[in-house]
């Protein structure tokens, strides 16, 4: 892995590296490429960009690159990174905040199952107040048009009463459904 | 002791419910009172936060307020529900721009005066392990566990400050004080992949079939666990090379069944890598 070259900073945007810096508050100007996040990284194997690579692109301001990286998405927000940054860089706020970004820009993902299934998981609770465990699967299933290669696990935990057939009952989906329409709109 | 008890959207009426009903069995014998936070909702996790800011803040706001109200500490055993609504409350006294938005965007007043604790670390920290101890009526002798942490009981440590970071001890002395043989293991506090598990099967499976390895590797028979998603992770995902998939147990399973609770039995019919037969191999149900 190779420390990209500052020269890169002729081709980049740095409204786009300052608006991260502000918008997550992550201390992302500290970090000094040790590479400590992407050794401890679980799932660093899987990305395009190695975790310390996307920091740096982010600070150079390579917004394309960054906003339709498969990281953002593969992260699992496990959070080993920002648990042994030494230089106390929150690292999953910068992810948040570009997965954010992402979506807002309607960037199209190399990994476009995981944003069906973060919206899938939040319209259940918008819905029910609570997750519905076993409608959130089927409707993310059909939505991702993958029915079938996850069937025989469905079935055991069906049989084993994993699932809860009817939806939570709750009674304040309303307020709920208040918070999502106030949090519609980014923060100002 | 009272808590106000959140138990989040699995363990109430999902894919963990024997936790849920581990969790009661425990406390009732430990006297620790739990009261349902009325009306809770989804915390969000982790779909809300990662996408949304304000949005992941809020749905786990409104439960803290509801708690207030209840003058309570809350208490919970979902970890990714304990690591939102313990940030929430970390934000709150940290970001002044949110300390302000909040109770608009929830309709409710909140002044984040409780703490919010994982009951691992009530159970743990509140009793005195003799105490613990002298409530075994059938002992989990010479049983190998490897306990295991996952993410959000110890991280981020600026939010949960709960147990060591890198090599927790809580669940190790509890299981020691059930008469478990409990592990020196590297993987305590390893990922599992969290959510990824519905659209990255291939990444799932290799975090838990490594954490098995690494159990394994000990001489564990099997694998104690504080969190829903990393139950529903290594029991269904495990792709053992060769050997048999490791059972999984919730650390509040082995802990009733040791206390001798009625129901032990039902609460493991529900794993899909079945503990009964190492259980039972060893006369403990």
């Amino acid at each position: 892995m190779h420390l990209i070259s500052e020269r890169v900073q002729a081709t980049g945007d740095p409204a786009f590296s300052k608006k991260v810096k502000e918008v997550s508050q992550a201390g992302l100007e500290r970090c000094y490429q040790c590479q400590t996040c992407t050794l401890s990284c679980p799932v660093a194997y899987a990305m395009d960009l190695p975790p310390h690579q996307l920091l740096r692109m982010v600070h150079l301001g390579l917004k394309e690159q960054v906003l339709s990286s498969t990281t953002i998405w593969l992260c699992a927000t496990c959070e080993t990174c920002v648990a042994r940054c030494p230089q106390e860089v929150d690292i999953l706020r910068v992810m948040d905040t570009l997965k954010e970004m992402a979506l807002q820009e309607k960037v199209k993902s190399k990994e476009s199952f995981i944003p069906i299934f973060h919206n899938t998981f939040l319209e259940s609770i918008r819905i029910f107040g609570r997750q519905h465990e076993l409608s959130m699967v089927v409707l993310l299933k059909l939505r991702t048009r993958d029915l079938f290669s996850d069937l025989d696990f469905g079935i055991k935990m069906l049989l084993k009463g994993k699932f809860g057939i009817l939806p939570p009952k709750m009674q304040g989906t309303k307020e709920v459904k208040a918070i999502f329409e106030k949090t519609k709109e980014a923060a100002p | 002791m009272k808590y106000a008890y959140y138990p989040g959207c699995s363990m109430e009426s999902g894919t963990a419910k024997e936790y849920d009903q581990s969790v009661k069995a425990v406390c009732q014998t430990l006297g620790l009172e739990l009261e349902e936070i009325p009306d809770w909702n989804c915390c969000g996790a982790s779909s809300g936060h990662c996408t949304n800011f304000r949005l992941g803040h809020a749905l786990a706001a409104r439960n803290l307020a509801l708690a207030e109200r209840m003058d309570m500490d809350i208490a919970l055993g979902c970890p990714a529900c304990y690591q939102r609504l313990k940030g929430t409350r970390h934000e709150f006294n940290e970001n002044a721009q949110l300390r302000e938005e909040l109770p608009d965007l929830i309709c409710m007043p909140y002044q984040a005066t409780h703490d919010v604790r994982h009951l691992l670390d009530i159970i743990y920290s509140d009793f005195d392990i003799e105490e613990i101890r002298a409530k075994v009526t059938r002992p989990l002798t010479g049983l190998k566990l490897a306990c295991y942490y996952g993410c959000f009981i110890v991280r981020p440590p600026k939010v949960v400050q709960f147990d060591d970071l890198e090599n927790p001890q809580s669940m190790d002395i509890l299981m020691g004080a059930l008469g478990a043989e409990p592990l020196d293991w590297s993987a305590k506090v390893d990922c599992c992949g969290g959510s990824l598990s519905l659209t990255k099967r291939d990444i799932v499976a290799k975090l838990v079939s490594d954490i098995a390895d690494a159990a394994r590797g000990v001489g564990a028979e099997a694998i104690v666990t504080a969190c829903p998603l990393c139950m529903a992770n290594l029991d269904t995902r495990q792709k053992p090379n060769g050997d048999k998939a490791l059972p999984i147990l919730y650390f509040t399973e082995l802990m009733g069944i040791a206390f001798g609770a009625a129901d032990g039995k039902g609460w493991l019919q529900k794993h899909l890598v079945s503990p009964v037969a190492l259980l039972a191999s060893r006369g403990i149900i």
